[in-house]
């Protein structure tokens, strides 16, 4: 069988501080795609998840230390040069950047710009053959008007149409990959779900596979087969999205799930995981998530639990099993 | 402004006198035969400071182009380089702004010895360290937005990062920059001609003329024609780069 897609062993980043101080953002990160799958990566701000994506794409500063393993089709990424990674980029992994609104260069033409990604890898194309890719490219993210469009700067398109000119440029050497950083959070929701209909439509007629990085358990709910959750750097809970959507193993998983407004309810408030994630340079001994975990005991407090398989999911929770067990509410209807 | 380039260009076709001949008696006051008087040689003031606009625009041209191309350059690569030549760069500014203007200008002339020629490579050397700044500050500004990442996502190499998404977003401030210091490089320019560095005489050169004038300090019409051609000519190039900068910028608005 072919090798994995994209293969996680063990991803650790660790940001060197002028003090000599070690600040490590990502902490063993690792999971497996296979081709045509889509794979979400959920986490609060700073929980290392769009750190974590930056490493695959060897795009952190010199100041970041990466350790550990990332193989597409079972070649490894970590430690290449910055040459080699160039032929990487954009080539056979494609990025969708968050802010569709700065993500483009206001002084070229969106056209300009998906043709340039496309000769950046293939210097042969001529002009007008970089053009003719360009507007299919265009046509392909259902761009309405592409030969109108190709011609017009950024500041004429909306913020949708700019994620699509993004989705176009990531996809411009149709890439076996694509890693998408919270592709939807700059968007309105009506937009957000058309973007995530493209991704998923070229996911199905492309069979790439694809990476989502987002905030947004809802959106992740709606497209990922399989989810990892990120939290203080490490991920607490991995496992096929209906698996851990049905019964979260770990109480942060159920913190965020029951976070989430439900249609069928009517609430006066929404519940909230109380406190905030521990800064990156303070966090606490034993189990990261301890200090605002409701089942929290002695054991978490100096032991750190490590990600195990719980069931058909995996977690890291000392009292995985229990928490499962402890099912009262539908968390199901959370779903979206 | 437009009207100093018109007569800049336009002065040999219908000046009354030639700049640098005898036009009538030595230190005649103004009058309706000599508009601003003649000097001490007898030549006309009036002719000679509308000439000393071919002199001094050129001159000034010179060393904003010498020093944009100079200063860009080097804050470009110090900018989107980092580390050593970055390092490099930035103290060669810094020893070199540390220096008064007008007396680094001085002993660069000095050394070279006196003449338009090498006043402007002077003040070059005293002016690219402006647009050094400007520009490492521009492109260390550029280099963190995002598009400039998605082109390196995109497998963009960084001369095509620099040359592409970055260096096409900067000038803007530069030109407006430019238009200021373009009054500040005449006033340099004059300076210099003033203490005898930079136009030799004969030559209509409005610092060299205000020298003449101070000679004669009584017959004020003498200096007075080029001082107030100086004065006009700032003025304008900074009204001009204010004027640049409300259309460039739309911020400033």
């Amino acid at each position: 069988m072919n090798p994995p897609l994209l293969q996680i062993n063990d991803l650790t980043v660790t940001f060197v501080s002028r003090s000599g101080l070690g600040l490590e953002a990502v902490r063993g990160l690792d999971f497996t795609l296979q081709d045509g799958e889509l794979h979400g990566v959920v986490g609060e701000s700073g929980s290392g998840k769009s750190v974590a994506m930056m490493a695959v794409m060897g795009l952190l500063p010199s100041s970041a230390r990466v350790t550990g393993s990332v193989r597409l089709r079972g070649e490894e990424l970590i430690g290449r040069s910055q040459r080699y990674m160039r032929r990487i980029r954009g080539a056979r992994i494609g990025y969708v950047f968050q802010d569709p609104m700065t993500a483009l260069n206001p002084l070229l033409t969106v056209g300009a710009q998906v043709a340039e990604a496309i000769t950046i890898h293939n210097r042969s194309l001529s002009g007008s053959e970089a053009r003719e890719r360009a507007l299919a490219l265009l046509r392909l993210v259902a761009i309405p008007s592409p030969e109108h469009r190709l011609d017009q700067y950024p500041h004429e398109f909306s913020g949708g149409m700019r994620q699509r000119a993004g989705i176009a440029i990531a996809m411009a050497n149709e890439p076996e990959l694509l890693i998408a950083d919270e592709p939807t959070t700059a968007l309105d929701v009506t937009i957000q779900a058309q973007i995530m209909d493209l991704l998923r439509r070229l996911r199905e007629e492309k069979g790439i596979g694809l990476v989502l990085v987002s905030h947004d358990l809802g959106i992740v709910a709606g497209a990922a087969s399989k989810l990892s959750i990120m939290y203080a750097g490490k991920v607490v809970e991995r496992g096929n999205v209906d698996d851990v959507f049905a019964s979260p193993r770990h109480p942060y998983t159920r913190g965020l799930l029951a976070s989430l407004p439900k249609l069928n309810q009517r609430v006066e408030r929404l519940t909230a995981i109380p406190g905030a994630p521990p800064a990156i340079h303070d966090r606490p001994l034993g189990c990261d998530f301890h200090p605002r975990c409701a089942y929290a005991a002695e054991r978490c407090r100096v032991d750190a639990p490590a990600l195990r398989p719980v069931d058909a999911t995996e977690a890291a929770c000392h009292f995985a099993e229990e928490i499962a067990r402890k099912l009262p509410q539908d968390v199901t209807g959370a779903t979206v | 402004m437009l009207t100093w380039v018109v007569i800049g260009l336009s002065i040999p076709l219908w000046a009354p006198y030639d700049p640098t001949m005898l036009a009538g008696p030595r230190l005649q006051p103004p009058g309706s035969e000599h508009w601003l008087g003649t000097d001490a040689l007898g030549r006309d003031v009036f002719t000679r400071t509308l000439y000393g606009v071919r002199h001094s625009l050129p001159i000034a041209a010179a060393v904003i182009f010498g020093a944009i191309v100079i200063g860009c350059t080097l804050g470009a690569i110090a900018g989107f380089v980092g580390g050593i030549a970055d390092e490099f760069v930035m103290r060669s500014v810094d020893v070199t702004q540390s220096f008064p203007p007008i007396l680094l200008a001085m002993a660069v002339t000095a050394s070279l010895g006196p003449g338009l020629g090498n006043a402007a490579i002077a003040m070059v050397i005293v002016w690219w360290p402006i647009y050094a700044r400007l520009m490492r500050a521009q492109v260390l500004g550029l280099r963190e937005r995002e598009h400039v990442e998605a082109a390196v996502a995109s497998g963009a190499g960084p001369g095509r990062v620099l040359g592409k998404h970055i260096l096409p977003l900067t000038w803007s401030p530069i030109i407006v920059n430019s238009t200021m210091d373009f009054g500040q490089v005449i006033l340099l320019a004059a300076s210099l001609s003033f203490i005898g560095l930079g136009a030799v005489p004969p030559t209509p050169e409005w610092g060299q003329m205000i020298s003449d004038g101070a000679l004669h300090f009584y017959r004020w019409w003498i200096a007075a024609g080029p001082g107030l051609a100086i004065l006009s000519i700032v003025l304008g190039f900074n009204f001009l780069g204010d004027g640049l900068r409300d259309i460039l910028d739309p911020r400033s608005k």
